[in-house]
């Protein structure tokens, strides 16, 4: 077996409180599909044939017993569950189920709605023996205007300054702004090795991760690493150019103890070495091909920890961690399927105005005289007479009465909009009740109870 | 005992030959695979005209002739293949791949034979050029005399390409993926091919072969799939490193393996191996040497006898590796560098082309020995492999020179010697090698410089070639595309109809002008290589 696939489910969405509040992350509809569809999608259709989900009970419930939320994928799914608390990190999940990895492992966040041609990530990390290969895309401003925001967007939070080399593919350097007090650091070392470095920090990490199981070994003797993206990326991109991975042999743990100054946390060695080295050093030396060249040193520079990262630049490659991702989620997604746009069990009257670019789920009932435009119908939806719904995401269970006029807004599962309301750029509230003749812009709707969750 | 027959195709006709000339009893798989082999030429005759049913009765009377014919006969491979060139309007001759077959036919009848064959070509032709007259290149015309040519130098004809992707759907691995028919993808061609060269593939490396290969790879070995990338996109490069690269991952293969029930081991690997074979050879055509090791394991599995544990035998296989890879490999280089380093002397200039892994040691042994001579490294495009070489040299503190090889006649009056290394060694004494080196023997004969070729036993081939386009391999041609000051004036070389571009990877010395050719049995001539591959044969 070459590769073992674990999707990473149990994220608790903390950008996205509104919606998530009631609606655990991996459940919340895009495009009338359950956010961990896509992913899984995505892992089928190359031909993965069983995933281990990790996620937390509360969702491996939704996933048995609700009929509105089914995932229906042919792989075996594994589920394991943990704590909701919310203290366990990604490494952390990983070292959980550390019995159950046998070989490299590609990590999938459920956030994850993309097209990119997987082989690409993992043909780097094959060809190239990598111990790391991972997945980013650049990033596009999002346009739609998102509820409940008030004036102007927040300028860029936490950047992430990524390094690559001349091809493009090698990854030299990664650091989040938060973590950069005063400016931006480069180890000489790496300057010596890779004298020229693209700087690039509008890209989108995708949360893919091609991991060797000498990693998955690694952070289960170190208990201190608990996310990959913050922890484990970082300290792998930054230990290619450590002194102690490039001794040509990798000798056992007592040694590098010693000479390690810096790691301090960690206590043991990354062990990255496979049967037969000797051969494969055979004929790497015999071949004659070098993978940078004007100085002296050999393929890799001799180093045996390398991170390759793939950045694409055309195709849907969107993580769904914020609202306005999630919107524009919910705009994209539909591309990825080919179900029709409109469910066959719902009923449409024909003197409904419907663009092309609006899904309508199942058991919907939309009566006369309604227009919808690129929308987002839930299951179950009701939608009454003279409705204008616009630009908005409904979602599951919605009853929306006659005459009202909704735009650009979200309005989460079992709510009910009264009649003739107006609601512009709002974020209506799980199981919320909006009284009739209501206007509101841009706000958001949540019940009393969810105002003190932070 | 006759010799084996050539790597080209996956091995089919080798196990056929092999067992034939071991004496053992062909088994039933490989009847069953003759008997298949021969229905399919059969209806691939009968779909062409009439020239290709004189075809099949000759081919018929030739395929007789190797299952009765048990008597081995020791003739050079150079004879039957002047039996089969056509004389006169095509002068390129085939590569024999049928050699063995022809070299059991009887003396009297050869002649007779021959003119019968002659006679039937004379109305062949006569009756082709009545009819439409066809723009193809001169191999096509030579499909009627030519036994059987290797699958992956007759591209343009459409009928082998359905027996090759019809192939790789029957090699599923067997066993517990045989249910799901699971298939070796088919790479398809890219980009306009030059006509002279229309009957190779031509891939192109943005578009590889995992594509089509589902992500977890279930029906290759992933160390197969691995090796295949690091082939296509020339990670792994150069014959040596490529058979030890394959070697190495034929180790992990065995590793893995388990014999399924009711399978005996020696059987059912060799068939576990074919698959992977077919796909290695779909990302880069194999390398002669690469050839050489692959008949070397499946002589080692099948000769494990039936009551050997499964433990035993993978262990007895390693180790078989091991020592091949040894022998062959590093103890000929030291064997080969302590020859070279006699022919060496104090204010020698050398002359390397290209980035050859032995002639490297060479060099780097002589200079531990303190022998003092500098090197002229010529290297050329779009490769540029030079460069690697004179990294190499120039880190050991050798004094060295770098050209291109449009300067090489400049250059030349100052050397006193020229080393080549070799991709494989043909046996009518051809050296065949990076493209360009043939150039570079030329010009050193016209300057009367000896030009000596250092060369493993283990690359030496049977096959037969006297120019480079019957058998090369073409590489992707974008690699010609050069961004120069911002510009990149053949990006669009597809748009234009008249335009195509040609990266051709290898090509044939002819042995006058090799004066030496190193090998770790010592220093030979040119044209002692059939009696070096039939000493070869007899040891085995």
């Amino acid at each position: 077996m070459e590769l073992q696939a674990v999707l990473m489910a149990a994220g608790g969405g903390s950008r996205m409180t509104d919606l998530t509040y009631n609606t655990p992350k991996p459940m919340l509809p895009v495009g009338n599909k359950p956010l961990m569809w896509y992913p899984l999608n995505l892992l089928e259709r190359v031909g993965f044939e069983e995933v281990i989900v990790i996620t937390t009970k509360e969702v491996q419930k939704m996933m048995a017993t609700d009929p509105k939320m089914k995932i229906d994928v042919k792989m075996k799914l594994d589920v394991v569950c943990i704590q909701e608390d919310g203290d366990m990190g990604t490494a952390d999940a990983l070292r959980h189920i550390q019995q159950k990895i046998k070989t490299d492992v590609l990590v999938v966040s459920c956030d994850l709605i993309t097209d990119v041609a997987l082989h690409e990530v993992v043909d780097l990390f094959r060809a190239h023996n990598a111990t790391l290969a991972m997945l980013m895309s650049n990033a596009h401003e999002f346009t739609e205007t998102v509820p409940g925001q008030k004036g102007k967007k927040k300028t860029a939070e936490q950047r992430d300054f990524v390094g690559v080399d001349q091809s493009g593919k090698r990854l030299l350097f990664m650091a989040n702004e938060a973590d950069l007090e005063d400016g931006l650091s480069i180890r000489k070392s790496i300057m010596r090795k890779h004298p020229r470095m693209h700087i690039k920090t509008g890209l989108v990490d995708a949360h893919l991760y091609c991991l060797k199981k000498a990693v998955v070994d690694f952070l289960a003797d170190n208990k201190s690493i608990s996310s990959i993206r913050g922890e484990l990326v970082p300290y792998l991109v930054r230990k290619q150019f450590s002194k102690t991975t490039n001794s040509p042999k990798i000798k056992d743990d007592a040694e590098n103890q010693n000479q390690k100054t810096n790691d301090s946390s960690t206590n043991h060695e990354l062990l990255i070495s496979s049967r037969d080295e000797p051969l494969l050093q055979l004929a790497q030396e015999r071949s004659c091909w070098n993978d940078h060249r004007g100085d002296m040193s050999e393929a890799y520079h001799g180093g045996k920890l390398r991170c390759y990262v793939h950045i694409i630049d055309q195709g849907l490659c969107c993580r769904v961690n914020t609202l306005a991702a999630y919107i524009e989620a919910n705009r994209l997604a539909p591309k990825l399927f080919e179900e029709p746009a409109v469910h066959p069990s719902a009923v449409i009257s024909e003197r409904c105005q419907m663009g092309s670019d609006s899904i309508i789920g199942a058991l919907c009932q939309v009566a006369d005289k309604t227009s919808i435009k690129r929308s987002t119908l839930g299951n179950s939806t009701t939608v009454k007479e003279k409705v204008k719904v616009t630009n908005s995401i409904i979602m599951h269970g919605v009853t929306i009465e006659e005459g009202c006029n909704i735009q650009g807004s979200v309005i989460c599962s079992n709510a009910v909009i009264g009649r003739g309301a107006d609601l512009k750029y709002c974020l209506v509230g799980n199981g919320q009740r909006i009284e009739p003749e209501a206007e509101r812009t841009n706000e958001v709707i949540v019940g009393t109870d969810q105002l003190m969750e932070i | 005992m006759a010799d084996s027959g050539v790597t080209d195709e996956p091995g089919t006709k080798d196990d056929v030959h092999r067992a034939k000339t071991e004496g053992k009893e062909l088994s039933k798989e490989e009847k069953q695979r003759l008997r298949k082999e021969k229905k399919q030429q059969k209806k691939n005759k009968e779909k062409k005209d009439e020239k290709a049913s004189h075809e099949s009765e000759k081919k018929k009377n030739k395929e007789e002739k190797p299952v009765s014919a048990a008597a081995p006969a020791s003739q050079p491979p150079t004879q039957p293949s002047t039996q089969k060139a056509v004389p006169a309007p095509a002068p390129v001759p085939v590569p024999v791949s049928e050699t063995p077959a022809l070299a059991d036919k009887p003396a009297k009848t050869k002649a007779d034979l021959k003119a019968e064959r002659r006679a039937r070509q004379e109305a062949e032709r006569a009756s082709k050029q009545a009819a439409t007259s066809k723009p193809k290149a001169p191999p096509n015309e030579l499909q009627p005399v030519v036994k059987r040519l290797p699958e992956h130098v007759q591209v343009d004809n459409p009928g082998v390409l359905k027996k090759l992707a019809k192939k790789l759907e029957r090699q599923q691995t067997p066993g517990c993926n045989a249910a799901t028919n699971a298939k070796i993808p088919l790479r398809l061609d890219y980009g306009y091919k030059v006509s002279l060269f229309s009957h190779l593939h031509q891939y192109s490396r943005k578009a590889p072969l995992t594509q089509q290969l589902s992500i977890p790879s279930t029906v290759i070995h992933p160390a197969i799939v691995r090796l295949g990338l690091q082939y296509s996109q020339g990670i792994v490069a150069g014959s040596n490193a490529r058979s030890v690269a394959l070697l190495h991952a034929f180790k992990q293969v065995i590793r893995d393996y388990t014999t399924p029930p009711n399978e005996e081991l020696s059987r059912d690997l060799v068939n576990k191996l074919k698959p992977y074979i077919s796909f290695l050879s779909q990302c880069r055509p194999l390398s002669a040497s690469m050839g050489n090791a692959i008949k070397y394991i499946k002589k080692e599995i099948s000769n494990i006898p039936s009551q050997c544990k499964e433990e035993e035998a993978k262990r007895k296989l390693l180790s078989c590796i091991d020592c091949y890879i040894d022998e062959k490999i590093i103890l000929a280089a030291k064997a080969i560098a302590k020859s070279s380093i006699e022919k060496i002397s104090n204010g020698d200039v050398i002359l390397v082309y290209g980035c050859s892994s032995l002639v490297n040691h060479i060099l780097c042994e002589a200079f531990e020995k303190n022998i003092k001579f500098r090197v002229i490294v010529v290297d050329s495009r779009p490769r540029l492999e030079g460069r690697e070489a004179l990294r190499r040299l120039v880190q050991r503190g050798i004094s060295c020179t770098y050209v291109l090889i449009s300067a090489v006649s400049y250059i030349l009056p100052e050397v006193s010697k020229v080393f080549l290394g070799a991709h494989a060694l043909l046996a009518n004494g051809y050296v065949m090698s990076r493209v360009g080196t043939s150039q570079i023997a030329l010009v050193a004969k016209a300057f009367n410089v000896p030009v000596l070729v250092c060369c493993e036993t283990y690359k030496f081939c049977e096959r037969v070639q006297t120019d480079s386009f019957v058998s090369n391999e073409l590489d992707d041609p974008d690699d010609l595309i050069v961004t120069r000051k911002g510009k990149t004036q053949l990006e669009h070389w597809q748009d234009v109809p008249s335009l195509g571009l040609l990266n051709l990877v290898y090509d044939v010395t002819p042995p006058d002008f090799v004066d030496l050719v190193i090998t770790d049995l010592g220093m030979i001539p040119c044209t002692s290589v059939p009696v070096v591959l039939r000493v070869k044969n007899v040891d085995q």
